[in-house]
């Protein structure tokens, strides 16, 4: 209380802009220990931010920002009117979708059965060794695909061989490529999503299990009826988070198993800003690109916190 | 108070389960397990494929060949330069930033969280970051790996909010012993904060070791590189010999069992240090799925 009553009267002091210079002098040290954090996220996050002017321009590294021509809205119109435009959007939402149905459930599955190991050994066991992948790297898991799924010599393709008298060609066959790719993301993921499922699991309360024993409820009915709503919160709340973020498909993934052959079906907009505009060198027109996916990007940030505001989960910030 | 209805379709389900999800244990571990047998396998067994996890002729071979040229263990030492210097630079920079905020009283609070909370919704993007990295001369520095994402801002925030939670007496105390904010800071919250600093050093040490993406942006001299960089090279860019990368001599390519060493010895670091992972990445998760 003491405590409170104290917080309010340094707040009305820091109002009057004599206390405001007072409180700033007392507390010098804290603005020293903000600064290089300060300074970072000035250079390194704002800066790029005015860098953006130049999707409007003919930016040329030789003029520089100001002595580059102005274009307006050229590379946009360019962008939208490109065939390649279409592409990316159906790329990119096809992936995210096929993320969404196939690898959203599946942590939340294995976390229910977990859940119903009893031998606190063997749980632990398998819980040690589906974690594992979470911890390396894309380049790690990306060369493991490769060894296993090439042909001619991959372990898969060998296996496969056998099984149905020919290969298959995952990693340059377009029609192979997002099967792959979603199921790199479920065999990486999957064991380290359960770990938020699992904790909000461990705090359902044990007496809910018994009521509903007394009243006769078989395994299963308890599952629906007891454990699954103690999950809902959890479920809704990382659901929306991933509406908020359904354009970011990793970049880095997505750059390592793409190559000339499947790059039809490969390219979305991260990897098309660093072919078109680091490997090109199209600056303007590649930020024009990148500027188009943060805004859509923050329009279905803000739009899912809305949502989860209206759904009484608290906002998402 | 489970065993009560051990009967039944509940049995069945229950060995279906233990099978089950030894099944899916086994399908995360053994392709590593596979990596590891036949990086020490020799060439022809990796051809015939006559072993399934342990070879039956043990050789290093691979490793012995992997050790007499200079591109691996030099790209070994790169990353674990960058490891070691961006986890230093990245935990200075999130502790120094988030005790600040964390006090309530400190004006222009606010709205230096309002900036962090932008930055995260929104960003100048690649091309932009590329730019400005290019033109402070970063490009092949591996400065260019470290600043340019120094503070996460979620681990600052989470960080944050973990001071915000220590009791308010102790920085009262120490304000009357006469300690600036900063050795506030110094004496009496970093020593309370053990358990958060051992998590957001490994967070930003997996970061830096498993990164790709920044060094395919940034650097261009191939002595640089970074071990994953090498790795994508050895693996995924055909026919390219570690030798080509030295001083573009030809070599034969990549002999198999070569590529699995590699991939073995990108992967070591994080098996080593992998029972602290577990146990403070599945912290980092529960603190962060509390809101600041």
């Amino acid at each position: 209380m003491a405590n409170v009553h104290d917080n309010t009267l340094e707040r009305t002091a820091a109002k009057s802009k004599k206390g405001k210079w007072n409180q700033i002098l007392k507390e010098k040290w804290l603005y020293l220990m903000v600064l290089p954090g300060l300074a970072y996220f000035l250079i390194f996050k704002y800066f790029p931010m005015w860098g953006i002017v130049i999707a409007f321009q003919d930016y040329s590294p030789f003029l520089g920002v100001f002595g580059s021509e102005w274009v307006g809205f050229e590379h946009f119109q360019y962008f939208f009117s490109n065939p390649d435009f279409l592409r990316l959007l159906r790329n990119t939402f096809i992936l995210a979708l096929y993320d969404l149905v196939f690898f959203f459930p599946a942590p939340i599955i294995l976390a229910l059965m977990l859940n119903e190991i009893r031998i606190s050994i063997y749980k632990r066991a398998l819980q040690t060794m589906v974690y594992v992948p979470h911890f390396m790297s894309w380049v790690i898991i990306a060369s493991i695909s490769y060894v296993f799924l090439t042909t001619g010599g991959g372990v898969v393709n060998d296996l496969i061989a056998k099984l149905i008298g020919q290969e298959i060609n995952f990693l340059s066959s377009p029609e192979w490529f997002r099967p792959m790719i979603i199921g790199q993301i479920i065999w990486k993921e999957t064991g380290w999503g359960t770990v938020i499922f699992l904790a909000a699991l461990a705090s359902v309360d044990q007496e809910q299990y018994e009521a509903a024993i007394v009243d006769g409820a078989g395994r299963f009915r308890r599952l629906w009826h007891v454990t699954l709503p103690a999950l809902r919160s959890t479920i809704v709340i990382l659901l929306i988070l991933r509406l908020g973020n359904f354009l970011d498909t990793g970049f880095q993934q997505i750059y390592l198993m793409s190559n000339s052959l499947n790059r039809s079906v490969a390219d979305v907009f991260d990897t098309y800003v660093y072919f078109v505009g680091i490997t090109e060198g199209a600056f303007s027109y590649s930020t024009a690109v990148g500027l188009f996916k943060s805004v859509v990007g923050i329009v279905l940030i803000v739009g899912a916190d809305r949502i989860a505001k209206k759904l009484g989960q608290g906002g998402l910030f | 108070m489970h065993r009560m209805h051990n009967t039944g379709p509940g049995r069945v389900f229950d060995i279906f389960n233990h099978v089950f999800l030894a099944v899916v244990a086994l399908i995360t571990v053994v392709p590593f397990l596979y990596i590891i047998g036949g990086s020490f396998a020799t060439e022809s067994e990796i051809a015939t494929r006559s072993f399934f996890v342990i070879p039956n002729e043990i050789t290093t071979a691979a490793y012995d060949y992997i050790f007499s040229t200079d591109a691996v263990l030099r790209s070994l030492g790169i990353s674990i330069l960058i490891t070691v210097l961006g986890t230093a630079v990245s935990m200075i920079l999130t502790l120094t930033m988030a005790y600040p905020l964390s006090r309530k009283t400190m004006v222009g609070r606010n709205f230096i969280l309002n900036l962090i909370l932008f930055s995260m919704l929104f960003g100048g993007g690649m091309i932009p970051t590329y730019l400005l990295v290019k033109g402070l001369g970063l490009l092949d520095s591996i400065w260019a790996l470290i600043l340019p994402v120094a503070i996460n801002p979620f681990n600052l925030i989470i960080v944050k909010t973990f001071f915000q939670e220590l009791p308010k007496e102790l920085e009262d105390a120490s304000k009357i012993d006469g300690c600036t904010e900063f050795q506030t800071f110094w004496r009496v919250m970093l020593p309370l904060s053990k358990p958060v600093i051992a998590t957001f050093t490994l967070f930003y040490a997996v970061f830096y070791w498993n990164d790709f993406f920044q060094a395919l942006l940034y650097l261009t001299d191939t002595t640089k590189w970074p071990i994953q960089l090498l790795l994508q090279q050895l693996v995924m860019v055909a026919n390219m010999g570690i030798g080509d990368l030295q001083e573009a001599q030809l070599y034969e390519p990549p002999e198999e069992s070569v590529k699995l060493a590699v991939i073995v010895i990108a992967t070591v670091p994080i098996l080593l240090f992998y029972p602290f992972l577990q146990k403070h990445f599945a912290k980092g998760v529960m603190l962060g799925s509390v809101k600041g």
